[in-house]
C-alpha cells in the first residue's frame, strides 16, 4: 500500500490531538491553573498609624454621643448595646472595607464563607449577652421544660461534625484513636475525666472555676495559679506524656488562641475544655459564613451609623469629652469628630498609637500583649474529593500538619447539591517569636501560600490541584492575642482595659483570647461603663 | 484471482453482516422483543441491499472510485452505527426512526458493494467463475460473521467496539481497493485522504469508546444495561432481562418493572384516598414518575407538583418511550408541574400549600440524603400543608431495616404529626414501610380509584399490622445534627450483606 506523508501525518495528527484534548491538565505544572490573590487586611492604611504623616482635620466639626472606634465584634456589639439602649446617637469607625474583624466573611457563586472565625459553642448560663442576641436573632428559639435552651436546628452544626485524616484514612472525631494503644485511649479517658471535674469545679467564691465570659470565673487562688505555668508545664505535672493526647492538646491551644502548649497557659489550655456545656450542650452552632453569620447582622443593627474605610488616628481627651480625627480613606481627607464619650474596640497595638495619652509614653504593660499571625485561605473546590475512610465532615483536621485543617462552607447547606464547595484553611504561624514570623509571613507572596496550601492537602487528597478552582489567602498579622502564662491574671490587662475619663475601651484582647463571645462582652460592657458615665439608663446585659 | 482479492470480498461480507446483527442485537438490547427486533431488522437491511443493488446500475464513471468511497463511508456509517443509537437512546424520542434509517443507510450501501465489484472484475476474470466465486464468499463471510458475533465479538469486544473495529476493516478494504485499481482512478490522492480520514475517525471512536458507552459497569449488573448516565448528581443506570426493567441510582435498585406497581401503589392509595378533597398534590423526587402516575389515577386530584433534582432524570422518564409506556406518560401530563430543584433549598423559597406531600427519597444512606429525613425537613414541609393535609414519606425496611424505619416514624412524629405506620411486600424489595404524617384524624380509606393492580378494599387492613418482627421498637427523632438515622441504616443493611 503506498501511503502518502501528508496522509500520514493527517492521520497521525488527529490521533496525537485527540489524545492531548484529554491529557492537557497533566502536562501543566500544578497549581499553575489556579487563580486566586491575596486579599487584605489593609496593611498598608494600617500601617500609617505606626509612620503616621496624616493631613490635618478640614471641614466641618462632627458631633455624636458615642463614638465607637473598631467595627469588629466588641465594636459592633458596643452599638448594639447603645442601640438597643436607646442611645441612637453613635458612630461606628471601621478602617477595612467591611466591617467583623475577625467574623469577616465573604461570598462567591457558590455561597458565603467565613475569612476566620467560624463558629459559637452553646452558651453557658454566664453567657447572658451571647443569649440575649441569640434569642433576638431567632437563633434560640425558646426554652424546653427543663430551662435548656432550644436552637434551630438549622445553625447547630450538622453531623458528622468532625473528622481527622492520620495512617492514610479519615477517622471520626478529633481525638487520634485509629491505631491507639490501650494506655494512650486510658490517658485518654484520665484527660476527660480531669477536665469534666474542671467543668463542674466552683471556687471557694461559688463561681464556677472556667467560665465565659472570663471575668465570670472564679477568683479562687488556686485556680488562678494555673495561669502561671504553660500547658506543656501541667500536662507533664499531671503524667500526660502520649503522643496522641499532647498532639490533641497542642491542636486545641493551636485552634483557639494560636499558641503552642509551651506558649498558653495552663489556666487557658483547661479553660478550652472546661469552660464548654456537657454532653448534648458540648455543641456549636455554625452557619456557611461563619460567625460572619453574627457579625453582618450585628453591622445591620449599627445601620448608616457605621462607616466603613475610616481610620481614626488620633483620640484624645477634652474638657467636655473626647475629640477624634478620622482619615476617610476613600478621599485621603481627615475630618474632627466631637463626642462626649469614646468607645476603643481596638486591639491595644492599635489604641496606644491613636490615643494621645499612650503615644506619648507607651505603657509598660504594652508588650506582654503578644498576638499570633494567622493565614486563611478559601478554596473554591470543584467535585470535593471525600478521601478515604470516615465522610466529609464539617472541621476536617490532618494529624501531624502545620495547619488546623479545614472547614467546608457548604456542610451546612440543606442542599443535596455536592458539585462544589467553599474550603476555608486555617493556618496559625505558632512560634516563639511572633514578630519575626509576622514579618516573614508579609513578605511572602500569594504563590508560596498556595503552594503550601495544596501541599498540607496533598496529603489527604493527592489529586487537589484538579480540583481547586481558585484559592485567597489572607495574612492576619496580628490575628489573635495569646493567653502566654501569667498573662490572663497579671496585672497588664486590668491596666490596658481602665477607662481614661470618658474613653472607655473594649476588645478581646482585654480578656486574653481572641473569641466571640469575650469580644461581645467586652464592647457590651464598654457601652454600659460609658452609658453609666453619661448618665443615659440602660439595662445590664454582663 | 488472487488472495488478496478473496481476502477483501470476505471481509466485505463479514462487515455486511456484523452490521445487521449489531443493529438487530441493539435494537432487542434496547426495545426488547427480540423476535420482533430482529425479524424488523433483517426484513429492513435485506430490503436496503436490494435497494443498493438496483441503484448500483446509475454508477457508471468512475466505477473504481465510486467503489472506494463506498467502502469507505460503509466503514465510517456501520463503523459509528452501534455509538450512534446508544447515545441516541436517551432523548431522542422517535429512536425506532433513527434505528430503521440507519439500518436502511448502512443495507443500501452494503447492497452495492458486491454488484459494484463483479463489475469492477468481469474483464479480469471469466464471467462463469466471478460469480461462483464471489458470492461463495460473500455467503462464507456471513457464516463467519454469525458465529463470530455471538460467541466472541458481542461477549468480549461488546456491541460499540465490534460496529468500530469492523468499520476500520472496511476502510482497510477501501484502501486496497484504491492500490489495486490505481490505473482506473484519476483522484487517487484525494480518496486516499477520505479513506485514511475515515480511519483516524473510527481510531478515535474506539480509543474513547468507553467514554461515549461507559457501559464498562454492565458486568456490574445482573441483566443487560441498556443505558446508563453519570449526571452531576448520580449515576442513572436502566437494565433489562425480557420485560423486567430496573432503574438503579448510584447502584442501589429503585425499582423493578415486574412489581413496582405494589411499591408505588401502597406509597400513594393509603394517604390521597383518605383525604376528603386531594387537590393539590405535591411529590418530593420521584423523578421516575411513578408515583405521578399512581396520584393522576385519583380523579380528584388536579394539580400535581413534582419536585425532583435531577433534570436528566425526568427527562428520561418524560422522554423515552419504554420509560413513558411505564408511567403512562405521567411527567407530560398537563396537570403535572415539574420542578427541578432541590428539595429542601424549594420548600424553604416557596410559600405555596398543598393538601398532600409524597416523599419518594432515595434510603439515607449518606448524610447527604440523610437531611432529607430530619425533623427540620419534616417540620418545613409541614408548614406547606392546607390545613388537614397529610404526608407520605417512604421509609425503607421495616424487616431489614427496622431500628431505622421507626426512626423514621419517632422524627416525623418529633415534627408534629399524627402518625400511620404501614406496609406492604414489594418481591424485589422484600417488606417495605412507609409512614403517614397526618394533622387531622386520619381514616382509613374506604374507596380506592379504579384500576390498581394490588391494593383492595378489603385488604387493606393488613397493611396496617405490624408481626412482632418488626413491631415498634423505641427511637430518637434524627436530627440534622446527630444523623442517628444514617447511622442505623448503615449498620442495620451491613448485617443483610448488602
Amino acid at each position: 500500500m503506498n501511503v502518502t506523508r501528508r496522509g500520514l501525518l493527517l492521520a497521525g495528527g488527529s490521533l496525537l490531538g485527540a489524545a492531548l484534548a484529554e491529557s492537557w491538565r497533566r502536562w501543566l505544572p500544578a497549581g499553575s491553573k489556579i487563580e486566586g490573590e491575596l486579599v487584605g487586611p489593609s496593611f498598608a492604611l494600617g500601617h500609617k498609624l505606626r509612620d503616621g504623616g496624616f493631613p490635618p482635620p478640614t471641614g466641618p466639626i462632627e458631633e455624636t454621643a458615642v463614638a465607637v472606634v473598631g467595627g469588629g465584634v466588641s465594636g459592633l456589639s458596643a452599638a448594639w448595646k447603645l442601640e438597643r439602649s436607646g442611645l441612637k446617637d453613635f458612630r461606628v469607625y471601621e478602617l477595612e472595607s467591611s466591617a467583623g474583624g475577625n467574623s469577616r466573611f465573604d461570598e462567591n457563586e457558590i455561597g458565603p464563607y467565613p475569612w476566620g472565625a467560624h463558629y459559637l459553642p452553646f452558651p453557658q448560663p454566664e453567657s447572658k449577652a451571647v443569649s440575649e442576641l441569640l434569642r433576638e436573632l431567632k437563633v434560640e428559639l425558646g426554652r424546653d421544660g427543663k430551662g435548656r435552651a432550644v436552637y434551630d436546628e438549622r445553625f447547630v452544626c450538622f453531623a458528622p461534625a468532625e473528622r481527622l485524616y492520620l495512617h492514610g484514612r479519615w477517622q471520626d472525631g478529633l481525638f487520634p484513636k485509629l491505631g491507639a494503644t490501650s494506655a494512650e485511649l486510658a490517658e485518654r479517658d484520665r484527660f476527660d475525666r480531669m477536665m469534666a471535674g474542671f467543668r463542674r469545679r466552683r471556687g471557694s467564691d461559688g463561681k464556677r472555676a472556667f467560665a465565659l465570659p472570663l471575668e465570670e470565673s472564679s477568683r479562687d487562688a488556686e485556680l488562678l495559679a494555673l495561669d502561671s505555668m504553660s500547658m506543656a508545664d501541667w500536662l507533664d505535672r499531671e503524667g500526660f506524656t502520649t503522643k496522641p493526647l499532647r498532639w490533641y492538646a497542642e491542636y486545641a491551644c493551636r485552634d483557639d488562641f494560636g499558641a503552642s502548649l509551651e506558649d498558653t497557659s495552663a489556666w487557658a489550655g483547661i479553660h478550652y475544655w472546661a469552660a464548654r456545656g456537657e454532653g448534648p450542650d458540648d455543641q456549636v452552632l455554625t452557619w456557611p459564613e461563619g460567625n460572619g453569620w453574627l457579625a453582618r447582622r450585628l453591622a445591620a443593627v449599627a445601620g448608616p451609623r457605621l462607616t466603613p474605610r475610616s481610620l481614626v488616628h488620633r483620640v484624645a481627651r477634652t474638657e467636655a469629652g473626647v475629640e477624634l480625627d478620622v482619615l476617610d480613606a476613600g478621599t485621603g481627607r481627615s475630618r474632627r469628630v466631637r463626642a462626649k464619650a469614646a468607645l476603643l474596640c481596638l486591639p491595644q497595638f492599635v489604641a496606644a498609637r491613636v490615643l494621645e495619652s499612650r503615644r506619648a509614653a507607651p505603657p509598660s504593660w504594652l508588650s506582654e500583649f503578644r498576638y499570633a499571625p494567622w493565614v486563611v485561605s478559601n478554596l473554591t473546590v470543584e467535585a470535593p474529593p471525600a478521601g478515604r475512610g470516615a465522610p466529609p465532615a464539617w472541621d476536617n483536621v490532618i494529624y501531624g500538619g502545620r495547619s488546623l485543617g479545614y472547614v467546608d462552607a457548604a456542610h451546612q447547606s440543606l442542599s443535596q447539591d455536592r458539585r462544589r464547595s467553599v474550603w476555608t484553611h486555617y493556618r496559625p504561624l505558632t512560634g516563639e517569636d511572633t514578630r519575626k514570623a509576622r514579618a516573614d509571613a508579609l513578605a511572602r507572596p500569594w504563590s508560596y501560600w498556595r503552594d503550601a496550601v495544596l501541599e498540607d492537602l496533598a496529603k489527604p487528597f493527592p489529586e487537589i490541584e484538579r480540583s481547586v478552582r481558585r484559592l485567597d489567602v489572607m495574612v492576619w498579622g496580628h490575628g489573635m492575642v495569646q493567653p502566654r502564662p501569667g498573662f490572663l491574671w497579671g496585672s497588664a490587662r486590668r491596666e490596658a482595659a481602665r477607662p481614661e475619663g470618658r474613653i472607655f475601651f473594649g476588645h478581646s484582647d482585654l480578656s486574653g483570647f481572641s473569641v466571640f463571645e469575650e469580644a461581645q462582652y467586652r464592647g457590651v460592657r464598654a457601652a454600659q461603663d460609658a452609658m453609666s458615665a453619661l448618665g443615659h439608663p440602660y439595662r445590664r446585659s454582663v | 484471482m488472487n488472495l488478496a482479492l478473496f481476502v477483501s470480498i470476505f471481509v466485505v461480507a463479514t462487515c455486511g453482516l456484523v452490521y445487521e446483527l449489531v443493529a438487530g442485537a441493539l435494537a432487542s438490547y434496547l426495545l426488547g422483543d427480540t423476535v420482533l427486533q430482529f425479524s424488523t431488522v433483517i426484513g429492513a437491511y435485506l430490503f436496503a441491499m436490494g435497494l443498493g443493488s438496483w441503484l448500483s446500475r446509475w454508477v457508471g464513471k468512475n466505477l473504481a472510485a465510486r467503489f472506494v468511497q463506498i467502502e469507505a463511508l460503509v466503514g465510517l456509517v456501520g463503523g459509528f452505527s452501534a455509538a450512534v443509537l446508544f447515545a441516541a437512546f436517551t432523548y431522542v424520542e422517535g429512536f425506532r426512526v433513527l434505528l430503521y434509517a440507519e439500518v436502511l443507510a448502512i443495507g443500501t450501501l452494503v447492497g452495492m458493494e458486491i454488484p459494484l465489484l463483479m463489475r469492477l472484475l468481469k474483464n479480469r476474470v471469466e464471467f462463469r467463475d466471478l460469480v461462483s466465486q464471489v458470492l461463495a464468499l460473500d455467503y462464507v463471510g456471513a457464516l463467519g460473521a454469525s458465529l463470530l458475533f455471538p460467541l466472541w465479538l458481542a461477549p468480549k469486544l461488546g456491541l460499540l467496539n465490534t460496529a468500530l473495529v469492523f468499520g476500520l476493516l472496511n476502510v482497510a478494504v477501501a484502501l486496497w481497493a484504491l492500490r489495486v485499481f490505481r490505473g482506473e482512478i484519476a483522484s487517487g490522492g484525494w480518496l486516499r485522504a477520505q479513506c485514511l480520514g475515515s480511519a483516524a475517525a473510527l481510531v478515535v471512536g474506539l480509543a474513547f469508546s468507553a467514554e461515549i458507552g461507559a457501559f464498562a459497569e454492565g458486568s456490574l449488573y445482573a441483566d443487560e444495561v441498556i443505558f446508563s448516565k453519570s449526571t452531576p448528581y448520580q449515576r442513572i443506570v436502566l437494565t433489562r432481562w425480557k420485560e423486567d426493567l430496573r432503574l438503579f441510582l448510584n447502584g442501589h435498585l429503585q425499582f423493578s418493572s415486574m412489581d413496582e406497581y405494589r411499591y408505588h401503589e401502597s406509597l400513594v392509595h393509603p394517604a390521597l384516598s383518605a383525604h376528603p378533597h386531594p387537590k393539590s398534590v405535591l411529590i418530593l423526587g420521584g423523578g421516575d414518575g411513578l408515583a405521578a402516575r399512581e396520584a393522576l389515577r385519583d380523579p380528584r386530584v388536579a394539580r400535581v407538583t413534582l419536585v425532583d433534582l435531577d433534570g436528566d432524570m425526568t427527562k428520561l422518564f418524560a422522554r423515552n418511550p419504554l420509560l413513558t409506556r411505564l408511567n403512562h406518560g405521567s411527567l407530560t401530563d398537563p396537570r403535572l408541574r415539574l420542578i427541578n430543584a432541590d428539595a429542601f433549598r424549594w420548600l424553604e423559597g416557596h410559600e405555596e400549600r398543598f393538601d398532600a406531600a409524597i416523599v419518594d427519597f432515595p434510603d439515607p444512606s449518606n448524610y447527604s440524603v440523610g437531611k432529607l429525613y430530619t425533623t427540620t425537613f419534616y417540620a418545613l414541609l409541614r408548614r406547606r400543608l392546607e390545613a388537614g393535609g397529610l404526608i407520605v414519606v417512604q421509609a425503607t425496611s421495616p424487616l431489614f431495616a427496622r431500628r431505622s424505619y421507626w426512626t423514621i416514624e419517632r422524627t416525623i412524629r418529633e415534627a408534629g404529626f399524627a402518625t400511620v405506620p404501614y406496609h406492604a411486600y414489594v418481591p424485589s424489595f422484600g417488606e417495605w414501610g412507609f409512614v403517614i404524617g397526618a394533622t387531622a384524624p386520619y381514616r382509613r380509606p374506604t374507596t380506592l380509584p379504579p384500576g390498581l393492580k394490588f391494593l383492595a378494599k378489603d385488604s387493606l387492613e393488613a397493611l396496617y399490622d405490624f408481626p412482632s418482627d418488626m413491631a415498634r421498637v423505641e427511637a430518637e427523632p434524627n436530627r440534622l445534627n446527630t444523623q442517628l438515622l444514617v447511622h442505623a441504616y448503615e449498620s442495620e443493611w451491613e448485617q443483610i450483606g448488602r
